[in-house]
């Protein structure tokens, strides 16, 4: 058995760090992989037998070179954590990395053989790149402000590493018939978008006062959208495992593996209906709960107790400096309205480092970056950054009396764009610059709608406006659930773009976006967008958004607009 | 098709019956199940033991009462990547009690192994090179182990709360 100890380091990170029990399991899954790459490259395994293997590793094969896809469990981050990544990034690939929307971190250019070194130096701060691919429970996602958002009931990543743990390398459900997603948020305020997972969790206290689970089943995007079913309204918290594991068991037997396009679960609660599936999943829950998976008080104390919120000492609410740089400086105004949001405590914000500066390929930081961002967690929010579904990494902990520094810090970067929320803070995939499943690019399409809206002051009077793109009916951009959704399609060697409007994931207004008409050329797309975007301002009434605009005037003065153009 | 069980390679004393075929009076004879539900009171009115074949559709849960009267079952995996047989394996171990032999079948490899015995799989039907010395190790590959199964080995977390609760007293 070994074990790596972790460097000393100026804070105790203030969520769960690993002991010696996770740190082995990782650490001897290292030398499996490393064992399967060796048999691989010596032809013992055929490429179609390796296959899973090295994707439960998150080792993909792209269009050029292969790609490693690193978890990060509910998008927290240690400062020296991200560090490690940087270098990883700077030895193993080209300097550079790309967040995703599931809050991993993808490597796009990483050699087979070289691959087992990665995901040694990984776990040397207690990561991996387990269960980020391959058909099994995917790394676990949650609220990227959970912990300090104003609006929590309890902090979700809690309940996240108790389904980490249990779901890793679980022996009944390492060959689901596809991937299986899993969200949980602890607000009524969703920002993990629950509603279009697998299985989503939300935490909410019921009329007696006592917390638990709605658990919401089926939801997901793709080729085929579907918002998922409520199959349980409340689910004590002490029972979460036995009730994932009845969801898992049906899904394992019953849910289709004819069709690789038919094998979610989504398509299973859709065949059988939401009523039969809860039948089926009660009945399975009957038998398991009360059982060894039912969690002890003390286990779940103890993991609770390393999310307890950092001694954050008191920090004025009010601050004369900044509220005289908010004067005169109209960027910096921008960006505290934009980039800044309350914290529970009142002399903090949690503040969104924008990865999407005019321009640049959405989510993408590069090693020096990614150190910048570290050094800036490390001086000013408590060591630890976060890594948003939207592709953006976040401060949790800034002293509203440090606000100007971080600013300054991360506009050195090139992360303070004013732009969170906003018509440039689009969520792209990676599309056909780099994925092999892809029909169209998406990041230039990004790039160049970026470009266009640019102006920062336009993209304030705008307001919110969530643009997602997509390279493929696969959906990995989210387009169904942006407020403009755009889709690449491919239509006799042509990439056309599909465009979709009122999409949402807000929770209680999840919505799926409806195509507007024919798909448009790539080169006409930001004329589209921008003819979309006149269409709103002319009609908005006071302080509506473009999607709630949309909603009460319809798809048709949108329609009639764009298609004049394009 | 070479069978393994932990300790080595061993003979199969088993006859696999088609379904069509004679049921010998005695003898070890293995019948699908679709057989089995047929022909359940003449195959226990032999004098030799009987083994059910289940597909990875079939219902286990169905044998209900029956598991004790078996000293066989096999579960099929027509492909290493479909895993129903792995659900079926539990229930079979964990909800039904079956004691007997419980052998894996069909694309069974050897990087697959660590979770067939944590599901209760103890025979191995495999041609992969290789598996059997890849069995021997399968059970000490993951020193760790999360989840709960019949295996019967401590989780993390349990052993975590036995290591709180004794360095508490």
């Amino acid at each position: 058995m070994r074990c790596v100890m972790p460097d000393t380091h100026f804070y105790r990170p203030n969520f769960y760090q690993y002991d010696d029990y996770d740190r082995t399991l990782v650490t001897e899954r290292v030398e499996q992989f490393r064992d399967q790459v060796r048999r691989r490259l010596s032809g013992e395994l055929t490429e179609e037998q390796f296959k899973p293997l090295r994707l439960t590793n998150g080792l993909y094969l792209q269009l050029h070179a292969y790609m490693l896809r690193i978890a990060i469990p509910y998008g927290t981050l240690s400062s020296r954590q991200l560090r490690k990544l940087a270098d990883i990034a700077r030895k193993y690939d080209r300097g550079y990395g790309h967040f995703t929307t599931r809050q991993n971190l993808q490597l796009n250019w990483i050699k087979l053989e070289e691959a087992p070194d990665a995901l040694a130096a990984l776990a040397e701060v207690d990561m991996h790149a387990m269960q980020t691919s391959g058909n099994v429970i995917r790394n676990v996602t949650a609220d990227h402000f959970a912990g300090a958002a104003i609006d929590e009931i309890e902090d979700p990543r809690i309940w996240c590493e108790i389904v980490r743990q249990w779901s890793t390398l679980h022996p009944e459900f390492s060959f689901l018939p596809r991937k299986f997603k899993i969200a949980v948020t602890g607000s009524p305020n969703d920002r993990a978008a629950v509603r279009v997972h697998d299985i989503g969790l939300r935490l909410w206290r019921n009329e007696q006062g006592e917390v638990g689970f709605e658990v919401i089943v089926g939801g997901g995007l793709g080729r085929t959208p579907m918002i998922g079913k409520t199959l349980r309204e409340f689910l004590p918290k002490d029972e979460l495992l036995a009730y994932l594991e009845a969801t898992l068991r049906v899904y394992n037997r019953y849910g289709r593996r004819d069709n690789l396009y038919k094998a979610r679960i989504k398509i299973l609660v859709h065949e059988v209906g939401a009523e039969k599936m809860r039948e089926e999943v009660e009945a399975e829950y009957a038998d398991i709960k009360g059982g060894a998976l039912k969690l002890p008080a003390e286990t779940i104390e103890a993991i609770a107790r390393q999310f307890a919120p950092p001694a954050l000492p008191h920090r004025p609410a009010v601050v004369g400096a900044v509220e005289a740089l908010k004067l005169e400086d109209r960027d910096f105004a921008l960006w505290l309205k934009s980039n800044v949001s309350p914290h529970r405590l009142a002399g903090y914000r949690i503040v969104t480092a924008s990865l999407k500066p005019a321009g640049a390929p959405p989510g993408d930081a590069s090693s020096v970056q990614m150190e910048g961002v570290a050094d800036i967690a490390d001086a000013y929010s408590q060591g630890e950054i976060r890594v948003s579904h939207e592709q953006n990494l976040v401060l949790p902990h800034v002293a509203v009396e440090d606000l100007p520094a971080v600013w300054l810090a991360l506009g050195r970067l090139g992360f303070a764009e004013a732009n969170v929320g906003k018509i440039t803070d689009i969520i792209a995939c990676p599309g056909l610059d780099y994925c092999a499943l892809a029909n169209a690019r998406s990041i230039p399409v990004a790039q160049s709608i970026s470009n266009h809206f640019a102006a920062l002051a336009r993209q304030h009077d705008i307001g919110d406006l969530k643009i997602k793109i997509s390279g493929c009916i696969n959906a990995c951009g989210h387009h169904h659930v942006g407020h403009i959704g755009i889709l690449g399609v491919d239509k006799n060697g042509v990439e056309l773009y599909q465009i979709s409007l009122g999409g949402d994931v807000d929770f209680g207004k999840t919505a799926l976006g409806t195509i507007l008409g024919p798909a448009v050329a790539a080169d006409k797309v930001v004329e589209a967008v921008d003819a979309l975007v006149a269409t709103y301002l002319d009609a908005r009434s006071a302080g509506e958004r473009f999607v709630d605009t949309y909603r009460r005037i319809g798809a048709q003065p949108f329609k009639d607009r764009v298609y004049a153009v394009v | 098709m070479p069978l393994f069980r932990e300790a080595g390679i061993v003979e199969d004393p088993w006859q696999k019956l088609d379904d069509d075929a004679p049921v010998p009076a005695d003898g070890m004879v293995l019948v699908s199940f679709a057989r089995w539900r047929e022909a359940r009171a003449a195959l226990l009115a032999r004098r030799g033991p009987v083994g059910v074949a289940f597909a990875n559709t079939d219902p286990v849960e169905a044998l209900a009462s029956d598991t004790s009267r078996l000293d066989l079952m096999t579960l099929h995996f027509p492909k290493f990547s479909d895993g129903r047989a792995y659900s079926q394996a539990r229930l079979l171990r964990e909800r039904l009690g079956y004691q007997g032999e419980l052998r894996a079948t069909g694309n069974v490899l050897q990087d697959q192994a660590p979770f067939m015995l944590r599901c209760g799989f103890d025979a191995f039907e495999s041609d992969q090179k290789g598996f059997g010395e890849a069995l021997a190790r399968a059970r000490t590959l993951f020193s760790v182990v999360y989840q709960p199964t019949e295996d019967g080995r401590a989780t993390a977390s349990l052993l975590r709360l036995k290591r709180r609760n004794a360095v508490a007293s």
